[in-house]
């Protein structure tokens, strides 16, 4: 195999691993706010507790 | 100032100001530093191009030790401190540090391959940086295995510090044992053994992927929070249904 093909292959797992890791941030951080907001609309706060 | 950024909501409120600045900059630094790698790095004279995988391969090594560094601090400071972010610190980190080691790893192999000709060697510095990868894995598992978060915290802390023993023999394995994998050439205390037409443009991509990883590490502790607020809502909402009940 070409040294090409070693260098590319590199640079491809690179770029995947770290796009794997922001697109993971982004989604978890969506599906974070989603819920939040979703439980706030439903009126259940730290306030339901007292009353 | 530590005490004020311990303040969940006031930590929200600074590391949203600072996300997207922190990500641009990052952004920023991997297109100057791709650009330095691609059209300003000479070849090496014995390793020719394939020596444009130091580029990748090197600032993964160091953020993978950076990232086990934040995480060995975050658990002193969820065991004796019980600082209120130390645990969403720990578990933020744990992934980006994880995938840092993956990366170093995989091109470490990539570039072994037609250096030594071979992917893998089990000398010291190749083996310690895999028992690095199986101690994250481990600790992701652990976070997995426990539901509650303080007690998770507890015992991912220890497991923490006592992988932490694994830190110094990454860095000096290649000074204590004859090993395949070359001795340190950046941080010599004779000053780095690199020319500065390689150095600056690895030193560029270093700083982007530090930075990177910040980035990366604030997002999580943002979505951390969340989480925990989430729980805490969800809590909340059985405790009111099983009262209604009642």
């Amino acid at each position: 195999m070409s040294h090409t093909f070693f260098i590319a292959f590199s640079y491809i797992v690179t770029a995947l691993v770290i796009a794997g890791l922001i697109l993971r941030a982004v989604i978890d951080h969506r599906i974070q706010v989603r819920t939040l907001a979703d439980l706030e609309s439903r009126g259940i706060g730290r306030r339901s507790r007292r009353g | 100032m530590i005490r004020e950024l311990a303040n969940p909501t006031r930590f929200m409120s600074l590391s949203g100001t600072l996300l997207p600045w922190v990500g641009g900059l990052a952004a920023l630094l991997v297109a100057v530093g791709l650009y330095l790698v691609w059209f300003a790095a000479p070849a090496d004279y014995q390793q020719g191009e394939t020596v444009k995988i130091m580029y990748l391969h090197v600032p993964a090594a160091w953020l993978s030790l950076f990232f086990y560094m934040i995480m060995a601090s975050s658990a002193l400071g969820t065991l004796v401190w019980r600082h209120p972010l130390a645990d969403v610190s720990q578990k933020a980190a744990a992934p980006i540090g994880a995938a840092f080691t993956l990366i170093c790893l995989v091109t470490g192999s990539l570039w072994g391959k037609p250096m030594w000709g071979t992917y893998w060697q089990w000398d010291a510095r190749l083996t310690s940086m895999l028992v690095m990868l199986l101690i994250y894995l481990g600790i992701l598992a652990l976070w997995r295995a426990i539901e509650e978060p303080n007690r998770a915290a507890r015992a991912v802390s220890i497991l923490t510090l006592v992988g932490a023993v694994n830190v110094p023999i990454v860095k000096f394995s290649v000074d204590w044992w004859n090993t395949l994998h070359q001795p340190a050439s950046v941080f010599r205390i004779d000053g780095p053994t690199i020319h500065p037409s390689m150095l600056v443009p690895l030193l560029i991509m270093a700083v982007a992927f530090t930075l990177m990883g910040v980035a990366l590490h604030l997002a999580g502790m943002r979505t951390e929070i969340l989480r925990r607020r989430v729980r805490t809502l969800t809590i909340l909402e059985a405790e009111r249904l099983d009262a209604q009940a009642a």
